[in-house]
């Protein structure tokens, strides 16, 4: 039985600036990470590989250079890593790439059963949390998101049994394998390459699937195939706030400031 | 006078069980990893003569002057013990045949010097048994055990049998001047003839049989050292010896070390040159605040694993195996190191070990993962975008390193560019750098961590990265001096570079601030009183790089008096607990080492405790809160001479 993790490279957030001018991503010099969330994702696919010794796959769709990516998924140990990659389908919104994802897994299965697909909750670049539902959609597979714990997998009875993690609240869900599963950052702790794994990884081929492989039909995937596209990207104005006092030179002074403003402005009720 | 006839297969006997036993344990170094301590022999001898002959560090303590006697008096018995047996063997064709010009001096030497060792040897047995320091024994061994006492007792014998041995020979007639024998023979004088023969001939024997199972006895106990402590100090580290070696990273290699094989054969010398005196536990900060490590018992332990064999180096139960907390307890302050009489080098053994668990393992300490991700991807140990690295030059402007033109690369570091705290001291020294019209610029966000603690806490691998990364960086931008205000930058890019074929001058604003005002860059600072002032030594800027006196000298200048030392200053300074990587760990078995040191200063009430190292200001400033003395202040000395320099 196959778990696949399915994982994006993304643009190290903390270290885009937004071009002032252009209103524009400066993505010139910023490395590259995998998408926080999707190590979650990927760790519990490796998880279940090391308990139950299902297959473990690695997908992600991007541009050629997400073999690094997909290299440091081989450094943790999953058993295939394959890369979605083609011109076409470049510009993808959270449609299109779901559908690439999908036919991925649709391949995938053709030689082997696929019991779980995990996936980040959300990137940290797109911030939508649609991609995981999209493929499980798609795939016609129940979908759990926003797990937290996986409570059970029964292999033989083909059910899993998963804390979702909401607002306030946990909720417990059983659902019939096949499933899609969104992870949150508390599913659990992601490992560490050991430096073997991570110099065997470097010698690793990744698989690519181009459309040649996937044949989609053009029109669906791609910025073709999205429904959405961006039209602008900006810093949204500070139109509140201030910065006040010297908070290094005089941090007491900047105190009693502060408690100050805030006493007029009534904001401490007392 | 003996019956020798039994002497030649007694003697033969022992002396192949002695070769036989040095043959194992010599076979057992010799399975250790290959590694060159050949080179610069000139530099090697000379450190025999100071370490061994000398016993350099073995004085550093008062009662090494009674090791230094009975040193010096095994040395000299050995001619003595080396004639004893020769005469046992071939009667009337050692020493005895010489004439008495020369026989004469000899015999007194001896006599003395036997005298001597019979001396230090019961005051050596006194202190065990009466005045035993605490670091004497430890959870696997007691001051008076076993082995301590019978080597001890064997020595005495040893004097005692010789000189009834002399004794009788005077009262037979024998003139010799022996004159503590002498002294004996007057007990003995008025006996017959043949008892005083028989008396002679049980002393010899017994002399015979006790040196001859004391040599037998050496290879097997912790007085091996004996034999190995003079070899340990030859084949010493030449280079920094906090330093440990580059790694290669190529598939199919192991990483690190989890069998006692993958030690060098030196670190496997070490463990049989320790005879288990306990310095290096007295001194070590893990140790000294109930933790599991003690450097000594790692040592024991590798050398219990090498003789049995076949146990696990790290992680069982019992001797033979260090525990992966112990590991993970050490600060590299390297106490350790500086103390050790026969230079057993334990901080770089413990690296190592951690290596393997980090890199092959991937098994450490849960808030580590955070740091070598971060290290890994931002190159900095919070994970804060490298970008923001050059943000505290603030109103000073644009201060670009240039190639050509700037004289120093001030090699920021990571606290100093993103610690709220180090910021502050990074803006005194750039001022005071400014205020001596010293030529300087940084890496701004190309500035990359130096690897310190990755290196320490053994992911040599990203050590490995980081430290290529900046070399290349270093001579693509022209770099040939380096000024920096914390320590472990200041360690790692002046020593463990060096690996990487970096030589720059690398100076700590310690001495560079000292060696401004020496020069009258900085004109007379006006003294700034900063009440009573206490100097904590880092341990990366102290012990690992002898540099004791620049930041005193800076202090001086600034406050017109030189600072008080803590109660445990220079070479025996207690580390902050920060050090290699102990600064990103938490500290949960037996109490806080800053603790420790806080209440040491606090024993003086200073009113103000100046550091020298980023790492040194965060854990005395904790310190101090959670003692709640806030009132004392910490300081690094870039900020007391700004502080002068801005009030003049």
């Amino acid at each position: 039985m196959l778990v696949i993790s399915c994982i994006k490279q993304v643009p190290d957030t903390t270290q885009v600036k937004i071009d002032p001018v252009t209103n524009t991503l400066v993505r010139e010099g910023i490395p590259f990470i995998v998408n926080p969330y999707d190590t979650h994702a990927l760790e519990e696919g490796l998880a279940l590989k090391d308990r139950y010794g299902l297959r473990s796959v690695a997908l992600s769709m991007g541009p050629p250079n997400t073999v690094a990516t997909l290299k440091k998924a081989c450094a943790l140990g999953v058993d295939e890593a394959i890369l979605l990659s083609d011109r076409a389908f470049g510009g993808a919104d959270t449609l299109a790439t779901s559908q690439v994802l999908a036919a991925a897994i649709e391949r995938l299965a053709e030689k082997d059963e696929v019991g779980i697909v995990f996936c980040g909750k959300q990137t940290i670049d797109g911030d939508t949390a649609q991609v995981g539902p999209g493929i499980a959609t798609r795939l016609g597979f129940t979908q759990l998101t926003l797990v937290d714990r996986i409570e059970w997998l029964d292999l033989d009875k083909k059910r899993i049994r998963v804390r979702r993690k909401l607002e306030g609240r946990h909720e417990i869900v059983e659902a019939p394998l096949p499933v899609v599963i969104t992870a949150v950052r508390e599913l659990n702790r992601p490992r560490y390459p050991t430096v073997p794994m991570r110099l065997t990884a470097e010698l690793t081929e990744v698989t690519v699937w181009d459309n040649q492989v996937l044949k989609l039909d053009v029109e669906t995937v791609g910025l073709k195939g999205s429904a959405t596209w961006v039209s602008k990207i900006f810093s949204p104005e500070r139109d509140q706030g201030e910065i006040i006092g010297d908070g290094v030179g005089d941090p007491v002074g900047t105190a009693h400031l502060l408690l100050e403003k805030m006493l007029s402005k009534d904001l401490l009720a007392i | 006078m003996q019956s020798h006839q039994y002497f030649m297969p007694v003697f033969a006997v022992a002396i192949l069980a002695f070769c036989y036993s040095c043959y194992q344990r010599l076979q057992l170094v010799g399975e250790g990893a290959a590694e060159n301590r050949f080179d610069r022999p000139g530099e090697r001898l000379a450190g025999v003569f100071a370490y061994a002959f000398g016993q350099k560090r073995v004085l550093a303590r008062p009662f090494g002057v009674n090791h230094f006697v009975l040193f010096w008096a095994f040395m000299l018995l050995l001619v003595a013990n080396a004639d004893f047996l020769w005469e046992g063997l071939f009667p009337g064709s050692g020493l005895s045949a010489l004439p008495e010009a020369i026989r004469n001096p000899l015999s007194l030497v001896f006599d003395l010097v036997s005298l001597a060792a019979l001396a230090s040897v019961l005051v050596a047995l006194a202190r065990r048994l009466f005045f035993a320091p605490s670091y004497l024994g430890n959870d696997y061994t007691k001051p008076c055990s076993g082995e301590a006492l019978l080597i001890l007792g064997m020595i005495a014998t040893l004097m005692a049998a010789y000189f009834v041995l002399n004794a009788a020979h005077l009262a037979l007639g024998q003139t010799a001047w022996m004159p503590v024998s002498l002294a004996v023979s007057s007990l003995l004088r008025g006996l017959p003839a043949a008892t005083l023969e028989t008396v002679a001939n049980v002393s010899w024997w017994l002399h015979a049989v006790v040196l001859l199972l004391f040599l037998n006895f050496l290879p097997r106990s912790k007085h091996m050292h004996i034999l190995t402590a003079i070899p340990n100090c030859y084949f010493r580290s030449l280079e920094n010896p906090a330093v440990p070696p580059r790694e290669v990273f190529e598939p199919g290699k192991r990483f690190g070390v989890s069998d006692v094989e993958q030690f060098s054969w030196k670190d496997l010398l070490d463990s049989f040159s320790c005879t288990e005196c306990g310095r290096c536990q007295d001194l070590c900060p893990a140790h000294n605040t109930g933790k599991s490590l003690n450097p000594r018992r790692v040592i024991h332990d590798l050398k219990v694993n090498l003789i049995d064999g076949g146990k696990p180096l790290i992680g069982a139960k019992g001797e033979g195996t260090s525990c992966e907390e112990a590991l993970w307890d050490c600060t590299t302050c390297g106490a350790c190191l500086s103390v050790c009489p026969v230079l057993i080098e334990h901080l770089p053994k413990i690296v190592k070990m951690r290596r393997h668990l980090v890199q092959e393992k991937a098994r450490f300490p849960e808030e580590l993962l955070n740091l070598f991700e971060n290290m890994e991807q931002r190159s900095n140990p919070w994970g804060i975008a490298p970008s923001e690295r050059g943000k505290w030059t603030g109103t000073l402007g644009d201060r670009t390193f240039k190639k050509g033109e700037t004289e120093y690369l001030f090699f920021v570091g990571c606290a100093g560019s993103f610690d709220s705290r180090a910021k502050q001291t990074t803006v005194a020294l750039a001022t005071t750098l400014d205020r001596a019209g010293v030529s300087w610029g940084i890496l701004g966000k190309d500035e990359i961590c130096c690897g310190d603690s990755v290196r320490r806490l053994g992911n040599e691998f990203v050590f490995d990265k980081m430290a290529r990364g900046n070399a290349e960086l270093f001579r693509e931008r022209g770099v040939k001096k380096i000024v920096t205000a914390c320590p472990h930058c200041f360690s790692t890019l002046k020593n463990d570079y060096k690996q990487y074929g970096v030589e720059l001058e690398v100076v700590h604003h310690s001495e560079l601030i000292a060696q401004l005002v020496k020069d009258g860059r900085l004109g007379a600072p006006k003294k700034i009183d900063q009440g009573k002032v206490l100097f904590h030594d880092s341990c990366y800027l102290g012990r690992h790089n002898d540099t004791y006196s620049a930041p005193r000298d800076v202090i001086e200048a600034a406050t017109g008096a030189a600072p008080r030392d803590f109660e445990r200053n220079r070479e025996k300074g207690f580390c902050c607990g920060a050090g290699g990587g102990r600064m990103w760990m938490e500290e949960q078995t037996g109490t806080r080492i800053n603790h420790e040191r806080v209440q040491e200063a606090l024993k003086q009430q200073p009113d103000t405790i100046c550091v020298s190292c980023p790492y040194c200001m965060t854990m005395l400033e904790d310190g101090l809160k959670d003692q709640g003395a806030e009132k004392v202040r910490v300081k690094d000395i870039a900020e007391v001479m700004a502080e002068a320099l801005n009030d003049r």
